[in-house]
Parts: C-alpha cells; sequence; structure tokens
C-alpha cells in the first residue's frame, strides 16, 4: 500500500509524541514506555494536551466529515518541524496516508501534508532513527510477535519489531504460523462482524500458543485488546503486551515496572 | 439477476453457516494456504515490485483510452471475419447469444470458463430458451452439477474436498466412486469430449482482448478452451468491455502476472490466440466467431478517476486467496458472482450499493489484497471510497455510485456526531475520559459480538494525559 520510500530524519533534539486514544485511556503504560525509551536516547519528549483521536474510527466507517472536524484540531498541535512519533502503526497510518487525501483540495493541504510527513511509527523511529541499544535485564522468555497490519503495509515496519526484540539476549522469538494475518480486530468489525472477527482472532491467538510463546507483544492496542481479550476468555496460557512496555520493562532491573504504570493490563 | 441480488442480502446467515462449517472452513483454508505458498514461490526469482508496476502501466494506458481501443478492436476483428456485438446489460448479452443460436438453430452449447457469463447468469437464460449448456471447466463443471454457482473466480470448485466431488459424480453421473484425483478427472474427460463433439455453439471467455491486431487471448489448462473454441462450428466469445489492451506485447507481463498470482504457475498448460474464424485452407477451426462486449455498469465506473482503478482487475483471484475474511467464509457466503475484495468492490456497481451494503463493512482494511494485486488496485482504498458513498460521508465530495446513501441511518450517524463533540474538543475529551477512568468499575460486562469471544476491554485507572500531567507536577515540585 505504502509505495513512498521512506526518508528517516536523523536523531532530533525533541519529537512531538502523538499518544493515540487508545493508549492513553486503556494501555498508559505503552505511552509511558514510549516516552521514557524516547527520553532514554536524549531526546526532549513534547505531549501535545490538546491531543484526542486521530480520526481513523469514522473515517474507516465512512464518515470523512466527523473524521476531519476531530482531525483539524489535531492538525494545529505540532507548530514546530519536530517529528511526531505514534505508539501505533494504525494512527499511524491514518496520519501518514490518509490525512493528505482527506484533506486534499481544502485549506488544510498543505498542513495535512507536512503532518503526514512527519509522522513516525515509534519502534521504527527508536530502532532507525535513534539506532537504540537495548539490554536485557529480565528473565528468559519465549514471545511471539504480531505486527499489526497497518503497522506492516502502511507503515512498512515489519522488520522493526524482530529486529528489536532481536537485541535482547533473554529473549526467544518464536516463529507462529501466518504472521503476517490480520488478527480480525479492524475496528468497528469486530463488532458489526463479530462472528468473522471471533475466527480470525481464534486461528491467530492459537497460532501464538501453538509457537510455544509464553508472551507476545504488538505494534498496537487495538490487535493487542483483541488477541488478549480472546486469550483471556479462552482462559489460555499467555500474557500480551505492547511492544514498547515489554521493552521497556526489559531495560529494568527484575520487577521494576514502568513509571506510574497505570493498570491498563 | 434477481436470484443473486437477495442472496447478498442474506450476507449474514450465510457467514454464520459457512463458519458453522468445519469443512467448508478447512477446505478454504488448506486451499487459500496452498495457493499463497504456490504464489509466493512462482515470483521468486522475478523483481516482482516492477513487474506489478509493468502490469499496472499496462492496465492504465489501455484504460485511458478505453472507447479508441474499443473501436480499433471493433475494426480490426470486423476486418479479419469476426462478428461484434455490444451489449450494455447482462440480459442484452444472453439475448445475443441466444440470438446467435436460434439463427443456427443451436440445441446444445459448451461452454469454456467465463466469469462475465456468470455475470449475466447465461446459462440460466439459454435452458430458458431451449438451449442445453454445459459446462467443460472442471470446476465449473462439478459446480453445474451440484447446480451451485462458482465459490471462487479461478477455481469455482475449490469449496468441495475430493470425497465430495467423489460423491457428487457418483450421484449425478454414475462415477464410480473413488479418492483417486486422477480417476475422477479422467472419468470427468470421457464425459465431455462426447459433449464437445456433439455441441453446435462453443461459448468462452477472453483475458485479454488485444486491439492492435484484433486478437483474443485465452488463458486455461484442461484444454476445454481450445475444445471449446474450436470444436463446434460457431464460437461466441463474451468478456467485459475492460478487458482490452493496446497491443500484443503488453499481453506478455500481464500474462507472466496472471499465472503466478492465479495458481502459482510460470506458465498455463494452454493459451489461445484466436483473431479469425477458420480460413479457406485451414482444416479446424469454427465457420463462425462472434465477440460480445459487455457493459453491465463498467462505463459507469469508467466514469469516475479513482473508481475507474476497479476496471484494472485481470481476474487472478490473489486478493481472494489472501483474503482473512475470505479464506474463513468462501466464496458462497458473498452472494455474488465476484467474491473477496474484488467482489466487494467491483459488485456495487453491477448491483447497487442497496444490495451490497453489507459487504462493504465486512473488511478489516488489513491490506492483504492490495499488497498482492498484480496490477496493483488500491482494493482497501476503493473498499473505504464506497464504505463513505453508503453513508453520503463526505460532504465535500458528493457521492456518485447508485444506491449511495443507503446506510446514512439516523442512529449511527448521531452516535458518529456524538463521537466527533467529543474528539473535537479537548477539554471535553479530557473531562470525559478522566471520569471514565474513575468510573471504570461501572463498564459492562458485555459489549455486543465482542464479548462472545473476548473479555471486555479494560480502562486504566488513569489516563495517560493523567499520569504525565502528575508526572509534570512532580519534577516542578522539585521531588526529582
Amino acid at each position: 500500500m505504502s509505495d513512498a520510500i521512506k526518508i528517516y530524519p536523523s536523531k532530533p533534539e525533541k519529537v512531538y509524541f502523538y499518544a493515540t486514544c487508545l493508549v492513553d485511556m486503556f494501555y498508559p503504560d505503552a505511552g509511558m514506555a514510549g516516552i521514557q525509551l524516547l527520553e532514554r536516547e536524549g531526546i526532549e519528549v513534547i505531549f501535545p494536551e490538546h491531543q484526542t483521536c486521530c480520526g481513523q474510527p469514522a473515517y474507516s466507517s465512512g464518515f470523512n466529515d466527523q473524521a476531519r472536524e476531530v482531525i483539524l484540531p489535531q492538525l494545529k498541535m505540532f507548530p514546530e518541524d519536530y517529528p511526531i512519533v505514534v505508539p501505533s502503526g494504525s494512527c499511524g497510518g491514518m496520519m501518514r496516508q490518509h490525512y493528505p487525501e482527506l484533506f486534499a483540495g481544502t485549506p488544510q493541504q498543505s498542513q495535512a501534508e507536512a503532518v503526514a510527513k512527519r509522522t513516525w511509527e515509534l519502534t521504527d523511529f527508536l530502532l532507525q532513527v535513534c539506532q537504540i541499544k537495548l539490554e536485557d535485564k529480565g528473565q528468559p522468555i519465549k514471545v511471539a510477535m504480531h505486527t499489526s497490519c497497518s503497522a506492516r503495509r502502511e507503515m512498512g515496519v515489519a522488520e522493526v519489531g524482530p529486529k528489536l526484540l532481536g537485541q535482547l539476549d533473554q529473549v526467544e522469538l518464536v516463529e507462529q504460523a501466518r504472521p503476517a494475518e490480520c488478527c480480525g480486530f479492524g475496528g468497528t468489525f469486530a463488532v458489526r462482524h463479530a462472528e468473522i472477527s471471533g475466527a480470525m482472532v481464534q486461528d491467530k491467538a492459537e497460532a501464538i500458543r501453538d509457537a510455544g510463546a509464553e508472551h507476545f507483544v504488538t505494534t498496537d492496542c487495538g490487535c493487542l485488546m483483541n488477541i488478549a481479550g480472546y486469550a483471556e476468555k479462552q482462559k489460555m496460557p499467555m500474557q500480551g503486551q505492547h511492544i514498547l512496555s515489554f521493552l521497556w520493562e526489559r531495560l529494568q532491573a527484575e520487577g521494576k515496572a514502568p513509571e506510574n504504570a497505570g493498570g491498563g493490563q | 439477476m434477481s436470484s443473486q441480488a437477495e442472496a447478498v442480502q442474506e450476507f449474514h446467515p450465510r457467514v454464520h453457516d459457512a463458519l458453522e462449517n468445519p469443512q467448508i472452513r478447512s477446505n478454504f483454508r488448506k486451499a487459500m494456504d496452498g495457493l499463497m505458498t504456490k504464489r509466493s514461490a512462482a515470483f521468486d526469482d522475478w523483481d516482482l515490485e516492477a513487474l506489478r508496476d509493468l502490469g499496472a502501466a499496462v492496465r492504465l494506458r489501455a484504460l485511458s483510452r478505453l472507447p479508441e481501443l474499443l473501436e480499433e478492436l471493433e475494426a480490426n476483428l470486423q476486418k479479419q471475419g469476426v462478428k461484434v456485438h455490444w451489449a450494455e446489460t447482462g440480459d442484452q448479452a444472453c439475448e445475443i447469444v441466444r440470438d446467435i443460436c436460434h439463427a443456427r438453430a443451436a440445441k446444445k452449447v459448451i461452454k469454456g470458463k467465463s466469469m462475465v457469463s456468470e455475470e449475466m447468469e447465461l446459462n440460466h437464460y439459454l435452458e430458458e430458451a431451449g438451449i442445453e449448456a454445459l459446462e467443460s471447466d472442471l470446476g465449473e463443471y462439478l459446480v453445474q452439477l451440484a447446480e451451485e454457482t462458482p465459490s471462487h473466480i479461478i477455481m469455482p470448485a475449490i469449496h468441495k474436498n475430493t470425497d465430495e466431488i467423489s460423491e457428487l459424480m457418483h450421484a449425478k453421473t454414475g462415477t464410480n466412486r473413488s479418492k483417486d484425483v486422477d480417476y475422477l478427472t479422467a472419468s470427468a474427460r470421457q464425459q465431455l469430449r462426447e459433449k464437445f463433439m456433439q455441441a453446435d455453439v462453443g461459448v468462452s471467455g477472453v483475458n485479454f482482448a488485444v486491439a492492435e491486431t484484433g486478437t483474443l487471448c485465452l488463458v486455461e489448462n484442461e484444454g476445454n478452451g481450445r475444445l471449446t473454441t474450436t470444436t463446434p462450428s460457431c464460437h461466441i466469445a463474451v468478456t467485459g468491455i475492460e478487458k482490452v489492451v493496446e497491443k500484443l506485447e503488453d499481453v506478455t507481463p500481464l500474462l507472466a502476472l496472471l499465472t503466478r498470482s492465479a495458481t502459482g504457475q510460470h506458465i498455463t498448460t494452454y493459451f489461445n490466440m484466436i483473431s479469425s474464424p477458420r480460413k479457406a485452407e485451414e482444416k479446424d477451426g469454427p465457420e463462425e466467431v462472434h465477440l460480445v462486449l459487455v457493459d453491465s455498469g463498467r462505463s459507469k465506473i469508467y466514469q469516475d478517476e479513482e473508481l475507474l482503478d476497479t476496471l484494472r482487475c485481470i481476474r487472478c483471484g490473489a486478493c481472494m486467496n489472501h483474503c482473512p475474511v475470505y479464506t474463513r467464509v468462501g466464496g458462497h457466503a458473498y452472494g455474488t458472482t465476484y467474491p473477496g475484495p474484488i467482489g466487494k468492490i467491483l459488485m456495487p456497481h453491477l448491483l447497487g450499493l442497496e444490495k451490497t451494503q453489507d459487504l462493504l463493512s465486512a473488511s478489516t482494511l488489513c491490506g492483504a489484497c492490495g499488497e498482492v494485486c498484480p496490477v496493483k488496485i488500491p482494493i482497501p482504498k476503493l473498499l473505504q471510497r464506497l464504505r463513505k458513498e453508503a453513508v453520503d460521508g463526505d460532504s465535500l465530495r458528493p457521492s456518485v455510485v447508485a444506491g449511495h446513501g443507503i446506510k446514512r441511518r439516523k442512529l449511527e450517524l448521531l452516535a458518529w456526531k456524538g463521537w466527533a463533540l467529543m474528539h473535537a474538543r479537548p477539554g471535553l475529551y479530557r473531562f470525559s475520559t478522566r471520569w471514565m477512568a474513575r468510573l471504570r468499575g461501572l463498564m459492562p460486562g458485555k459489549l455486543g459480538g465482542w464479548t462472545d469471544y473476548r473479555t471486555p476491554p479494560r480502562l486504566a485507572g488513569k489516563t495517560l494525559q493523567q499520569q504525565l500531567q502528575e508526572r509534570q507536577q512532580q519534577k516542578t515540585g522539585g521531588q526529582s
């Protein structure tokens, strides 16, 4: 889907952090971990306090007018030329790929294009721009990785998660069947077509379990909520986490949770 | 079209039945896994992206000159003795085929594989006109025996496994039951061979129609296409108007992409190029060749700059082979001639949005289809466009597709307006999310279809914004 070649910026002094509504409300630990990973790289993290939602739920349901209404104030939150980092392939994809389409021919076209160009999925940014180096302080663990479809296809970061996990000595990344297949979340799809979504998440969770993983990590909170919610309901013996929460935890001495972690799990 | 239109409206019950049927689930899963593996291996030694770019460019170039190319195709075919007919609707196309049959007093038609004839429901039409139409593609033959419709555009009987096929052939043709695929195939071949000899007219589809040379290209594996187009004294090719390409050399990349994307083959067993009826010095071939060019909504798609991309399709089926939804529910659940991702973006134009509205939301927009499309049709983007049309969701860009606005329901619109109200006002958002976090214990334990399969989502005790605020206060308070 994304044909554009990515041209990474050089490592900046400051970034804008766009948390996304799912991280804000359901997985703040992932947001906090992302911020601390950036700060560890010596980057000042600016959190525009007026941020809400990237507009994707309305947009993917066809309600472009309502999406634009929500996006308009978001476009104004990034006045300086700093990169905008997002702990989500899905919201990142919305901003990078779809903002320009949505605002084409409107007075906000150039603003939307500028935001799109500066938007980066956070793990991609940590690996490619910050050239992050991770030292593993955790116990040995078998982990499966689910890269969200938008992270994989819209943001082109399928290789990033495995590379980051590969830096962790005690983490064994296990191979699951059909890693590129969708987990069945799809936003409102999971409710509108609950049965199909249920069949898809069943296969995904079983593939992760059958790979022998005790733990799985994802780039996106939608997938996380979906797969972990299914695994929990089915009492499958595996835990899910946003990859940023996981990476941050592995950098800490045993048992130390991210700063201020509020019970998103 | 009526049977098809009704079928689409029963999408949800069909999905339910398919998901509850372990045989359907496993037949499709196994078949699609196999096709994905084969496709990927077939492109191993190719620069796939460059080839897809070339394929897309060839199709776009042809579409940019579609009206002229169709006229050029017609003129060249006529010069070579092929009769060309134009049909605005599927029914008109059926009438043309029927009239040709009647003029030749033809009673028996043998058919090669043609999705356009499925779209027209030609078999049904001919039967009513007293003409027997027999499918000769093995998959189509089985589907016809079972009185079903194809569940896949390339492999029509992919929903059946060997045991089911054996049972079907035993019941309908008296073939001995067998698990031996070669035996079953040979038996079908024997039965069909006689029919080829008896047929008065052969009907086929077209994969590419070359304007410059007046050539109809037909891609197939079983040889039934060649028999259909050479054995009977009259050959009628039916195709959509979008199948035309400019030059013969345009066929090369498209053929390379088609066979690899469809079945993972480097080349099919047969590739037929038809440009005229039998010439005086020739020993075989039909006396008469006809081409029926079917519009059936395509010229309307052509009028929209964005939707036009739908017409690039070369009907390889890779989008359905890679679709996680199609893999789960199979082709029949869609209730449309073309199932899967391409069906979702094409059928609304053929049947209207009213009849196809449930198909539009049945996608996670995962993008697997767009990633493998050999001519780079931006399928998710077009699906998104149709979702917007279905709810008339964009006041800046008025809807154009027939039946637009059909899903604009008051309650849903109200919900999105409420959503926009909260998320376009940061203060209100912060206020609401903090209260939601505080009152998270009151969240319902059941949330529609979500909690049929999963535990409910859990709100964090404090939003990230709250946590960051406290962190800031701690820092400025001099604690760290």
